[in-house]
């Protein structure tokens, strides 16, 4: 089965586009929750469950939205493909690998677009869980969320790195300082 | 019985799945069969291409399906070489 889905993925190219859409939608999950804990923290904090409940309800919006928004434009994209490849070739292409693809990598792709930032969220909130489920922390709760968001946005930047061949180190410190500069703002504005 | 040792198709294919993995195709779902692609023609979106099969008995429908199920079509049979065993002798 994995094999077939690797081959329809390469026929329809959609590796690159899900990789692209995985760093897209991650990176907007998780600067969006970084936003969130900033906000919290700037206001001079808030209690722990209202802090997870919102953030939870945040990555589940992203995780339809990611979802929807991808799946309605790649099933528009591919079908529009698939109609031009079947007018070239002279017949219908429902049956056919083509077609297949068509109605099953929009779902993939949507997938991949709406869990990459609920996974970003999960992993930026992990601190506050653990909190409350009463593990003492190195730092506060909300802070040590801050701290994981600054790590998720190093690790994703660090990954386009390495995919695009560059040097990772360079391509995380960049994707960090995004996520500094939106949190120097968020701690400006809120202040 | 007669069987089909080599056939030459014209084939129109999609750009994708390549050549190789076009013959690969092949090959994976009809075991026992050599499959040489050569593409002589490309455009915006489609490739012509001759399709060699040889095996010792070529099995033409399920070549056929795997090609249009690859998204492909056969335009033309251009040779093929059929034998015709002799019944073993007893």
């Amino acid at each position: 089965m994995f094999d077939r889905l690797r081959f329809l993925f390469q026929l329809t190219r959609a590796d690159k586009i899900a990789r692209r859409y995985f760093v897209t939608n991650g990176f907007d999950g998780a600067l969006t929750i970084l936003g969130l804990t900033m906000g919290f923290y700037a206001s001079g904090g808030v209690a722990i469950p209202v802090a997870i409940s919102a953030c939870l309800g945040a990555a589940i919006a992203l995780t339809v939205s990611g979802f929807a928004s991808a799946y309605v434009s790649e099933t528009a994209e591919r079908e529009q493909e698939l109609k031009e490849l079947e007018q070239a070739l002279g017949h219908d292409l429902e049956d056919t690998a083509h077609g297949r693809a068509a109605r099953l990598v929009p779902v993939l792709i949507g997938t991949v677009n709406g869990f990459a930032p609920f996974i970003m969220a999960l992993l930026i909130i992990t601190p506050l869980w653990l909190s409350e489920a009463g593990m003492a922390l190195p730092l506060a709760p909300l802070e040590a969320s801050i701290v994981v968001a600054f790590i998720t946005l190093f690790l994703l930047g660090a990954f386009i790195g390495t995919v695009s061949h560059r040097f990772w180190l360079w391509s995380g410190l960049r994707t960090l300082l995004i996520g500094l500069l939106t949190a120097g703002i968020i701690l400006i504005i809120g202040a | 019985m007669s069987s089909i040792k080599r056939i030459v198709l014209d084939v129109l294919k999609p750009h994708q799945p390549n050549a190789l993995d076009f013959a690969s195709a092949i090959a994976d779902q009809n075991p026992g069969c050599h499959v040489k692609v050569t593409v002589t023609e490309i455009d915006e979106k489609t490739e012509t291409t001759v399709v060699v099969i040889e095996s010792d008995d070529i099995p033409y429908q399920t070549i056929v399906e795997t090609i249009t199920g690859l998204g492909a079509s056969v335009h033309s049979i251009d040779e093929v070489e059929v034998s015709n065993s002799p019944p073993p002798e007893r």
